[in-house]
């Protein structure tokens, strides 16, 4: 049989989201980036809202989001993607405004900004990538590095002494009155895709519902900064990283959540 | 014709709403005018003062090193502002509070008793029209149905029923300037 | 007529963003310039034009939210005084890096550092020499009085569109906190998305819609061969300005022998001092550029020719755009810098002291 008689339209199974470009991925093979752009892309389509959705990009590996994301795109200047969310969702209430941002970008040098915008209750979804590491800049130190994990910039490993503790943003804007609903998830398993992209969806509908600021993180691998195979680094994060930063619901309708075990 | 007015003393005695009012009285009759105070924290409690230029022309400076006229009320502004007068101008003063009086002879010096006077009225808050009264009686830069026009426009409508009390107050001023030296 | 008022600088500078029909404001408080957002709070545009207000958590939030509104094609303005800009630096980088218009204005307080809150110059060299990092210029407007702190917001905005590039009115403690006579002019209706569209074509971030590819808003480039053509690009509008923009004003220029230079309230004070020394019989005139950038080089030059013995660059700081002035003057006169620092407001009679002696004598 040749190919041409298998590509056909009756024996077609999937096909990506318009959303995404065919530009190729930047991200390195393992990293969980892909996925979670695709289910945000895909999440959009599926709504219906390609025509009024503005996505922020931050600085870190997800800077060239917009590359890949096939709608109007802002690239922010570092952590400061709430803020520039902000203004979109207050000068156009009418379109859907999201930011895509990882963990040094929301959860250092962003801080102020993303907790001002969850305290505010800003009418957008906040996409959290939290692979525990810089990536872009070549795997150094993050607020959400784990204790005892190596960094170049913890060469020794993390230490509460010098570094304090890895900071757990997710269940720290949930306190705030402004945010409704507040997940934590992972892309490494169909299933875990599955749910992430649940909670994206619910996100996206809420905030248009202007329900308040929506949160959802994404827990990923980063093998190139961890140093390890793609399969390795899934089994660490599911080793260490759920432990620490456990997957569920963290706020749900604009209530805490007592139990957040998945 | 340009008047350039320094006030001066105390935050919270109308100084700086002093000067607003001449300068909207001086727009009520077509003039051109600059309001410049001193900002800040000294606002509150310390040391206030604006310079009000009323003239003809159009104003250059709004800040100024010597001035035509000088109100001064208090003892501080006294000691800053009495030398920057310039020779043959006028200085106007409150002598409540002030230890050391003006020395200069080559400027002409009057008094007003605001302090006292405002008590006697019942409201303290005339103080600064009984004052502005009898700056006015010795500098007619502004005609009175002006002032009033300046008044109306400087404050706030729930306090337009208080004009009255400022014009009586302002008259005060007018009938109880005293002259100390007179060139 | 249109009706006179008695405003503060800082309030009609406010005023005027509403009637040109801006659609947002972020600010941030700081003296000596935060009755801009407390005039805009009071008057609650949002219920009449729909223009947003909104106080940021810092001056740093702040400038991005105006870098999101005009990313999205809006009349997006911020204000803040010399720390505050400071903050704001990054995120003007940003702007001009991502051709997006805006409008900034600062009002200068005495520094470095939390300096004082009292009038200044010495935020010249930020504000018309870049100031954040990367080549990059905005179009400075320096206003001497009220009325032109609001007419500047309409002119800023217009350039700000023409050139894609955020505009800087440059003003200062004086202009901002003193009260003149001001009038308005008519109220405008904001853009609404399809007039946004018509007149500065579709580069926004308004949602994409079939008929167009998507709109980015970024700043970088990780080739560097398409970042300096983007650098070319950039450098090809700041010379557009420099020969279509530049702004100024002359005193008695005509017959003089020595000139005065000084923008914003240094200008002010200047003319007191022009006046005081023609009664004196000084031959001395004032050129009070109005864009700081672009600079009126071209008109110095001009006098330097004609023959002008001296000029004094007159400003509230140890002696920045005395630079330019020299630039300009190329050697062919002499020229010298007067200014008080640190809050100080220079005399006019301490400026005709210098005037005789750093430049007659």
């Amino acid at each position: 049989m040749d190919l041409k008689d298998i590509i056909k339209p009756e024996n077609l199974v999937y096909t990506k989201t318009k959303n995404m470009t065919d530009k190729e991925l930047s991200y390195c093979p393992g990293c969980g980036h892909g996925t979670a752009h695709m289910i945000t892309m895909e999440a959009v389509e599926e709504l219906d809202i390609t025509e009024k959705t503005i996505g922020v990009a931050p600085v870190g590996c997800s800077v060239l989001a917009y590359e890949f994301m096939n709608i109007d795109m802002q690239q922010a200047a570092h952590g400061r993607a709430p803020a520039v969310a902000t203004a979109l969702s207050r000068v156009m209430p009418e379109k859907v405004i999201f930011t895509y941002q990882g963990d040094g970008d929301l959860a250092a040098i962003g801080t102020a900004e993303t907790i001002h915008a969850c305290n505010r209750g800003e009418n957008i979804v906040i996409i959290f990538v939290n692979n525990g590491i810089y990536g872009m800049t070549g795997g150094q130190m993050a607020p959400t590095t784990l204790m005892g994990m190596k960094s170049s910039t913890s060469p020794y490993g993390r230490t509460a002494e010098q570094n304090g503790n890895p900071l757990k943003m997710t269940e720290l804007v949930a306190q705030l009155e402004g945010t409704y609903n507040v997940s934590r998830h992972a892309v490494h398993t169909f299933k875990h895709v599955k749910k992430a992209k649940k909670a994206i969806k619910q996100a996206f509908k809420d905030a248009m519902d202007k329900k308040g600021t929506q949160v959802v993180e994404i827990v990923s691998n980063c093998n190139s900064g961890w140093k390890m195979t793609p399969v390795k680094s899934n089994e660490w994060m599911v080793e260490n990283m759920f432990p620490y930063y456990p997957l569920g619901q963290i706020k749900k309708n604009g209530v805490l959540v007592n139990n957040s075990k998945d | 014709m340009t008047e350039e007015l320094i006030i001066a003393g105390f935050g919270g005695q109308g100084v700086l709403s002093m000067g607003k009012i001449l300068a909207y009285s001086g727009i009520m009759q077509d003039q051109e005018v600059s309001w410049m105070p001193s900002y800040g924290p000294e606002m509150r409690g310390g040391t206030a003062n604006v310079t009000v230029i009323v003239s003809d022309e159009r104003v250059s400076s709004p800040v100024l090193n010597e001035f035509d006229s000088a109100i001064i009320l208090n003892q501080q502004s006294m000691d800053k502002f009495e030398e920057q007068v310039k020779p043959g101008g006028v200085l106007l003063y409150d002598p409540n509070g002030i230890i050391n009086p003006p020395t200069r002879k080559d400027i002409n010096i009057y008094t007003i008793e605001g302090s006292k006077l405002s008590r006697e009225m019942g409201n303290t808050k005339t103080f600064n029209m009984i004052v502005f009264g009898a700056y006015l009686k010795i500098k007619p830069v502004v005609k009175l149905e002006n002032v009033v026009l300046g008044l109306k426009k400087s404050l706030n409508e729930r306090y337009h029923h208080l004009i009255p009390l400022n014009e009586d107050a302002i008259k005060m001023g007018q009938e109880n300037v005293v002259s100390i030296l007179e060139l | 007529m249109a009706e006179v008022k008695l405003m503060k600088g800082n309030e009609a500078f406010a005023e005027a963003a509403i009637r040109v029909g801006a659609d947002a404001y972020f600010g941030y408080p700081i003296t000596p310039q935060s009755e801009v957002i407390e005039y805009l709070m009071t008057a609650q545009p949002h219920l009449t034009t729909g223009m947003v207000v909104l106080q940021a958590e810092s001056e740093v939030a702040a400038i991005n939210m105006v870098y999101g509104a005009a990313g999205a094609g809006k009349k997006v303005l911020t204000s803040s005084s010399s720390p505050g800009i400071s903050l704001k630096l990054e995120g003007i980088s940003y702007m001009a890096g991502a051709e997006l218009p805006a409008v900034i204005l600062n009002v200068v307080r005495g520094g470095p550092g939390l300096g004082t809150i009292q009038p200044s110059q010495a935020d010249y060299f930020q504000a018309v020499k870049g100031g954040g990092h990367g080549d990059y210029k905005m179009l400075v407007l320096a206003p001497s009085s009220v009325q032109e702190m609001a007419d500047f917001v309409e002119d800023a905005f217009d350039a700000a569109f023409k050139y894609r590039n955020p505009v800087m009115i440059l003003s200062d403690g004086v202009i901002g906190q003193m009260m003149e006579k001001v009038i308005f002019k008519e109220q405008k209706d904001r853009w609404t998305e399809k007039e946004l569209i018509e007149i500065n074509g579709s580069w926004a971030t308004t949602g994409k819609t079939p008929d167009r590819e998507r709109n980015v808003i970024t700043s970088l480039d990780l080739d560097s061969h398409k970042m300096e053509l983007h650098n070319h690009k950039l450098q090809a509008k700041y010379k557009q300005m420099e020969e279509e923009e530049v702004r100024y004003e002359e005193f008695m220029c005509d017959d003089a022998d020595y000139i005065m230079v000084a923008y914003g309230s240094s200008a002010r004070i200047a003319q007191k001092t022009l006046n005081k020394a023609r009664a004196k019989g000084i031959k001395v005139g004032l050129l009070r550029p109005i864009t700081l950038f672009p600079y009126p080089t071209k008109v110095i030059h001009k006098y330097t020719e004609r023959g002008v013995k001296g000029f004094l660059s007159v400003e509230m700081s140890a002696g920045q755009m005395v630079e330019d002035v020299r630039l300009a003057v190329n050697g062919k006169a002499k020229v010298e810098h007067f200014g008080r620092n640190g809050g100080i407001i220079p005399s006019p009679t301490e400026v005709l002291d210098a005037l005789e002696n750093q430049i007659i004598k």
